[in-house]
């Protein structure tokens, strides 16, 4: 069963995967920004489970512990998720500017009506 | 409003203690798990739930929009204020080891400086944004 | 005392003055912020070049916080670095000599100091970008200038922009992901994110599948964010719908050090024996070069709207530049990073000057532009400027860059290729005689406004316009640098 050993990247392939098709195939602006977080916390779980260390703790000195989980793929996380809270809330920023200025969030419909001005 | 009693009384009793939480993982980040982004975003949720409950105007009134505005400068200015401080100091930008009289006590003030401005930010930029949303909807209804 | 702390005032001044402008909230007082820290990074980065150009091995090395690389984050200024930093700071000091009366103009009041605060955001990441020497550090930066130039473009006037400003965060969020994908399977081989210490540990490696992964994600990822055909689909609107002011900045700049990341990634990291030699990068990216350089120009000739010609405009220009790194000679690659200069000055300049027809007549269509030469001489005068420059006309920057492709093609023996850059050039020849034709042999219609626009707009403007003359005559700088530059990317290489 090696091909299941690593199954943390199964996961994050299926994440990045769903979440890619979504922003792809949805025509609803919202729905395109929930499959853009999707893709994004498929990446963030790919940089946490490779920080994880056999029998490591989480990193906070204490005695008699000598093995901890690497620490940075966290921090870096950190920041990821803040980029990605700050893409998020600027998105739907835009996404209730759109329909208040066209009147719709679906993309068919936003393309038709562009074309029509 | 009068049937939303139990809810006002909860969270009444609740947002002081989600205060108090904040201001913990904020100040205890030094030693545990915790720091800035933390701490702001549990901040900042005490007032979302306030905000639901009591209603965005409200809110409003308990913490203007001004004073997020400003909240929101001020955090980033104290972060890279300290690295200036450290630049004036003689160090690398953001070297905190000479801000004391030795290495690690520098350390402890700077990261706690630069947290401190960390957790301002956060706080002030989630009320903001649930703010300018929540409040939009309230705006169209009353329209 | 403040030199050696250069490398990191250049991103901290501009990433300051931001938030100030948000504390004082005056338009004036943010306009004057905005201002001064723009120059002061443009004052910085020539500072940095004269620096790196002086420094024994070329390259200046800044610890931030005082944390060692490979550990701490590295500022790391090379001769690429400087020359990208340079253009980068002078396209954002000339714009915001322009923006007063543009700005207001175009963006509401209440708005205004928050559209400096953004301006200022994304200058500070894009210098961000150009000056750190960390994988990881250039998402962030890289995401700090596209988030606030999402925001410019929605600023604009029409609610397209709206729609416009959305598709680029959409492209943008993607292609920055896929980079972090790319930034993470390496940290994951290597343990380290330096990029000088990828460089010594990604290239033994070489083969691994792992590193086969990053270096693709890292291809997409990018090409997205610098608009390679056929990525380029968010590029066309996001520059004809945001502001005059960010069409000018983002089109001289943001896909600039995107491309600058593609250089950087491939030559430094992944070293140039492994990516030209083993991956044959310059052979994928080739055909997308090239098919750029015909499609956006050909579609641009079909644009009655100016604004959105120059966007297409653009993509082929892109085109020029991936394709100098796409001969992947030493002079090639001398080719496409000169053309990353100089399109920058003859692009800003062609957009300043649209801002400057769009400031008098409120519109930028062909038809909007009849009988101009009349009504606006030095702008249009400006436009034609940049335009011969686009062509690739001696005696213009463009002209040079051009030179460089074709020589860097025939050196290589590939005249076919020197046969078609010459051939797209005639392209740009017809999409910019379009806009003389109508400017100059059009009668203007009656009561059309006339009057030049004010005057710091039309000074900025004819600062770029000169510059690409100047550096059209004198290449030392701009030469001599480009080639530095690629000698120290293509060291090891073919």
């Amino acid at each position: 069963m090696a091909w299941l050993g690593l199954y943390n990247y199964w996961i994050v392939v299926f994440l990045m995967m769903a979440g890619l098709y979504i922003v792809i195939a949805r025509e609803n602006l919202i729905k395109k920004l929930v499959g853009l977080n999707v893709f994004q916390a498929s990446v963030f779980i790919l940089y946490i489970t490779v920080g994880k260390v056999d029998g490591g703790t989480a990193p906070i000195i204490a005695e008699g512990i000598e093995v901890y989980s690497n620490p940075l793929p966290h921090v870096l996380i950190l920041t990821a998720i803040v980029v990605g809270v700050a893409t998020t809330a600027l998105g739907l920023a835009l996404v209730v500017r759109i329909n208040e200025a066209y009147g719709t969030i679906e993309d068919d419909e936003l393309e038709e009506r562009e074309r029509e001005t | 409003m009068i049937h939303h009693l139990i809810l006002r009384v909860v969270a009444k009793l609740l947002i002081p203690y989600i205060l108090l939480f904040g201001l913990y993982v904020q100040f205890h980040g030094d030693f545990g798990p915790g720091g800035g982004f933390q701490a702001g975003v549990i901040f900042a949720s005490a007032f979302v739930l306030y905000a639901l409950i009591y209603g965005v105007e409200k809110a409003r009134q308990v913490i203007p929009d001004a004073v997020l505005r400003v909240g929101i400068g001020l955090g980033v200015l104290i972060y890279g204020g300290t690295g200036v401080v450290s630049l004036l100091l003689g160090a690398n930008y953001l070297d905190y080891s000479p801000l004391a009289h030795d290495a690690p006590h520098g350390q402890h003030i700077g990261i706690f400086a630069v947290e401190l401005g960390v957790g301002i930010t956060v706080a002030s930029v989630m009320a903001t944004i649930f703010f300018q949303f929540a409040g939009r909807s309230e705006r169209d209804e009353e329209d | 005392m403040i030199l050696p702390h250069l490398p990191a005032l250049q991103v901290v001044v501009p990433l300051l003055a931001a938030p100030l402008c948000v504390v004082l909230r005056r338009t004036a007082v943010a306009y004057g912020l905005a201002f001064l820290a723009s120059w002061a990074a443009f004052a910085i980065s020539v500072l940095l070049l004269l620096q790196v150009l002086d420094s024994p091995g070329g390259v200046i090395s800044y610890e931030l916080g005082g944390w060692a690389p490979p550990w701490g984050i590295e500022y790391r200024i090379d001769p690429l670095n400087a020359y990208v930093m340079l253009i980068v700071a002078a396209i954002g000091a000339v714009v915001i000599t322009y923006a007063g009366p543009s700005v207001a103009r175009e963006i509401a009041e209440p708005q205004r100091y928050l559209f400096y605060t953004s301006y200022l955001l994304c200058l500070s990441g894009l210098l961000g970008v150009t000056v750190t020497g960390d994988a990881f550090n250039v998402f962030v930066f890289l995401e700090i200038s596209s988030l606030s130039s999402y925001i410019l473009i929605s600023v604009g006037a029409t609610p397209k922009a709206l729609t416009a400003a959305y598709r680029y965060l959409i492209f943008g969020t993607i292609g920055a992901t896929f980079y972090l994908i790319g930034v993470g399977l390496l940290y994951q081989m290597t343990g380290t994110l330096n990029m000088a210490d990828l460089a010594q540990r990604v290239p033994p490696l070489a083969g691994n599948r792992t590193i086969l992964v990053a270096f693709a994600f890292i291809a997409v990822g990018v090409g997205m964010k610098a608009a390679l055909f056929p990525l380029h689909i968010w590029l066309p609107n996001a520059y004809a719908y945001a502001p005059s002011v960010v069409s000018a900045f983002l089109a001289a700049t943001a896909t600039k050090v995107a491309v600058y990341v593609l250089i950087r990634v491939y030559l430094t990291i992944f070293g140039a024996e492994f990516s030209i030699a083993g991956m044959g990068i310059g052979y994928v990216f080739m055909p997308f070069a090239i098919a750029a350089m015909f499609v956006g120009s050909a579609v641009a000739i079909f644009q009655p709207d100016v604004k959105r010609m120059l966007a297409y405009s653009s993509v082929a220009q892109i085109g020029y530049i991936v394709l100098g790194f796409g001969i992947a000679t030493a002079l090639g690659v001398t080719a496409g990073i000169l053309h990353l200069f100089n399109h920058a000055l003859m692009k800003g300049s062609m957009f300043l000057a649209l801002g400057c027809v769009f400031y008098r007549t409120g519109a930028v269509t062909i038809e909007s532009m009849h009988g101009l030469a009349g009504r606006m001489p030095w702008t249009t005068a400006a436009f034609v400027g940049g335009g011969l420059g686009i062509i690739g006309v001696p005696l213009t920057a463009g002209f040079i860059s051009k030179w460089y492709l074709v020589t860097a093609a025939l050196e290589r023996g590939w005249w076919w290729l020197a046969a078609l850059i010459l051939l797209s050039s005639l392209l740009a020849i017809v999409y910019v005689w379009r806009v003389v034709e109508a400017a100059y042999f059009r009668p203007a219609p009656a009561g059309a406004p006339a009057g030049e626009a004010p005057f710091p707009m039309l000074v900025a403007t004819w600062a770029l316009v000169a510059a690409n003359v100047y550096f059209g005559l004198d290449t030392r700088l701009s030469v001599g640098v480009a080639e530095r530059a690629a000698a120290a990317l293509m060291g090891g290489g073919p």
